[in-house]
């Protein structure tokens, strides 16, 4: 029965990306400048004819409708195109990247999570307690302090004054590694090659935790907030009751309830991790996909973007699918 | 087995003396508690009533020492078969909840955790207090389900005993599946697994229907004449006690206003708060004319007056009520805290 449930939410995944697609190309056209134009513009001294053929070439004489045609049929066929300026199918560029991005977003919710969780915790439990207050008064510091700002203050102390960590990169130049999934991390451990991991590691903290700070405080906030009030709930005088452990009664209990609203606001939260990290991106010169896009918007670059807004949505859809079915096993109440 | 109702030579199995609970709040110290005494007996079914406010859960908290953050003990011991309870350590405490003493809330709803199975809920007090021994096999630590199905066994039979109907498919439901009295009814089976001595049952009909009530009542009713379980039943309802306690206890602003036996209470009321109450009491049968409102409100615990708390609401209020108002023992050995006696 979940399972029917499930693949039901991944078929509906189909028209949201349908929509995604159609609005996104829409989008890309209503802004003012045209590729070409940005390009020639650049190369400078060029013939009427070339121009010309340029749009031919990347069928941008054709009507619109006939474009957004063209673009979805192959989109449906997985081909996302053939970007304008870097002269590669998009489908390469963005994997060559996105495994990047996904990596750094999944150490900043390992960083955050990490961190959030046990805080949240034991600052319900000990509320208004110095714990509690350093924390709280932590969290508002962390959801305060833009991202960038933070990356800079990490790389100045920890690379530049203290030298513990690289500076930018996802891995020391000159380490062999063997390339399987993108994440360098994963490969690392595949190929059971140590080095690489220890650097690829390292190279991870600083970004992770300038990208997570502000999560892992939106997070320990929440968490906070809902143990507070669940830990007042009657069921929770009844766990003690019944002689459980003051531990199993919080950790058991309270915390499995506390959770509910945790997971949706972790669930929205790795959205702006996948899309919203361009920034920390360019502060540590991370190879992904937020860059990318950043340069392509900037030339126009129509089915880079395009593309690249799929998958973004895409990631997003599929994060969310997971928390709701996250959702169905801590809530009994809600079914898929 | 049927245990002697009211039997005076059975042993004391909870001992209240001097009790006293109190909150720190902004205005002041609040008194939820006041000098509470009482003696309940094994088998025995005492009621406590009184107002919201009055300290009746905090009373059936503090015995359980599990009176919420900033509230304490201050005053005053609970021993339980003659043990001082206050000065056990946090382990014995926790040997003590659940096994020996139960506890039934006041409202189903929100007492049941709603994440996880009924049948889990019950089959947990079974594990915290290890009522069915670990199996001999080899990995029994981790994995035992030999114990599990002994345990799940008990729950169901645990779960037919108050009344819930196909215990087997019941158990493996969730708590919002479930109707209020189901919901009683299964923290009632929570409260029993373990077959404590002692039940305490906060208002456990106030958030149910009339019909419901009665059947709950039946049912706890039925546990103490087949267990021999004491029981301490809290309400606002005088009717319930009547109907249910052998000794009564009326408490206003934390203190004992009146104790005795149920039925001299409810027929000759001796405080003018038991009065007040019962003549508040609507009656199906004898049609009357008018309803008699104690007049005033329930007061304010940071703000008690000097003497009787309950002298501004009273008729018969005298200039000694301001004083110093002890509790006497009246000729037939029930207790009233009244300068009119």
């Amino acid at each position: 029965m979940r399972a029917v449930k499930i693949l039901e939410r991944v078929l509906i995944t189909i028209p949201i990306m349908f929509g995604v697609a159609v609005v996104v190309f829409f989008f890309m056209r209503l802004t003012p400048g045209d590729p070409v134009d940005i390009m020639m513009g650049q190369a400078g001294a060029v013939s009427t004819g070339e121009i010309e053929q340029l749009r031919r070439e990347f069928d941008l004489d054709k009507p619109l409708y006939m474009q957004l045609w063209l673009f979805l049929t192959k989109a449906v066929q997985g081909d996302l195109g053939y970007s304008y300026t870097q002269k590669r199918p998009v489908n390469e560029l963005i994997f060559d990247r996105l495994p990047a991005t996904i990596e750094l977003a999944g150490g900043a919710l390992f960083f955050s999570l990490v961190i959030a969780i046990p805080i949240g915790i034991i600052s319900a439990v000990r509320q208004k307690s110095l714990v509690d207050q350093f924390s709280m008064a932590g969290a508002f510091l962390g959801t305060s302090m833009p991202s960038f700002w933070l990356g800079i203050i990490l790389i100045l102390l920890f690379a530049v004054r203290l030298g513990w960590l690289p500076v930018q990169g996802r891995i020391t130049y000159g380490i062999n590694l063997e390339y399987v999934t993108g994440f360098y991390v994963l490969d690392s451990l595949l190929g059971r090659n140590w080095p690489a991991l220890v650097s690829s590691v390292k190279h991870l903290v600083l970004p992770s935790v300038s990208l997570g700070a502000s999560v892992a405080a939106i997070v320990a906030r929440v968490l906070r907030s809902s143990m507070v009030e669940i830990l007042r709930q009657d069921y929770v005088t009844l766990a003690r009751a019944k002689g459980n452990r003051e531990f199993l009664v919080v950790m058991k209990h309270a915390l499995r309830n506390a959770l509910i609203p945790t997971v949706t606001v972790v669930g929205l939260q790795v959205g702006s991790l996948l899309g919203g990290n361009m920034i920390v991106e360019s502060v540590f010169s991370w190879p992904g996909l937020g860059r990318l896009v950043v340069k392509a918007i900037f030339e126009r670059d129509f089915p880079l973007v395009q593309g690249a807004v799929m998958i973004y949505a895409f990631t997003f859809v599929i994060a969310n699918l997971i928390v709701d079915v996250l959702y169905t096993y801590l809530n009994p109440k809600i079914t898929l | 087995m049927t245990f002697q109702s009211n039997d005076p030579s059975a042993s004391v199995l909870l001992e209240l003396e001097d009790l006293t609970t109190v909150f720190p709040t902004r205005r002041g110290v609040v008194r939820a508690v006041d000098g509470l005494s009482f003696r309940l007996r094994q088998g025995e079914k005492l009621g406590i009533v009184g107002e919201s406010g009055s300290g009746k859960s905090v009373t059936l908290l503090s015995i359980l020492r599990l009176v919420p953050y900033p509230g304490q003990v201050s005053r005053g011991a609970v021993r339980f078969r003659g043990e001082d309870v206050l000065s056990k350590s946090a382990m014995e405490m926790r040997q003590i909840r659940g096994r020996d003493i139960a506890m039934v809330f006041q409202d189903p709803m929100t007492t049941l955790n709603p994440a996880f199975l009924v049948g889990e809920q019950i089959r947990e007090s079974l594990r915290i207090h290890q009522i069915v021994p670990r199996s001999n096999g080899f990995l029994s630590r981790i994995y035992d389900p030999l114990r599990k199905a002994a345990e799940y066994r008990r729950v169901w039979g645990a779960m037919s005993d108050v009344g819930i109907p196909v215990p087997e498919q019941n158990a493996r439901r969730y708590p919002h599946q479930f109707s209020g009295g189901m919901q009683q009814r299964a923290l009632i089976a929570i409260a029993l697994a373990c077959e404590p001595q002692l039940l305490l049952a906060d208002e456990p009909t106030t958030a149910l229907d009339v019909t419901i009530q009665a059947q709950i009542i039946a049912l706890l009713e039925k546990i103490n004449r087949e267990h021999g379980t004491a029981i301490v039943l809290v309400t606002h309802n005088l009717g319930l006690v009547a109907e249910f306690c052998h000794n009564t206890i009326v408490m206003y602003a934390g203190q004992m206003m009146e104790m005795g036996g149920t039925d001299a209470v409810i027929e000759d009321p001796k405080h003018p708060y038991t009065q007040g109450l019962l003549r508040c009491l609507p009656q199906v049968t004898a049609k009357r004319d008018k309803i008699y409102p104690v007049p005033g409100l329930v007061p304010d615990l940071a703000d008690l007056p000097p003497g009787c708390p309950f002298s501004p609401r009273c008729e018969q209020v005298i200039a000694d009520c301001s004083g110093d108002v002890p509790l006497k023992q009246l000729a037939d050995g029930r207790m009233v805290r009244c300068v009119l006696y």
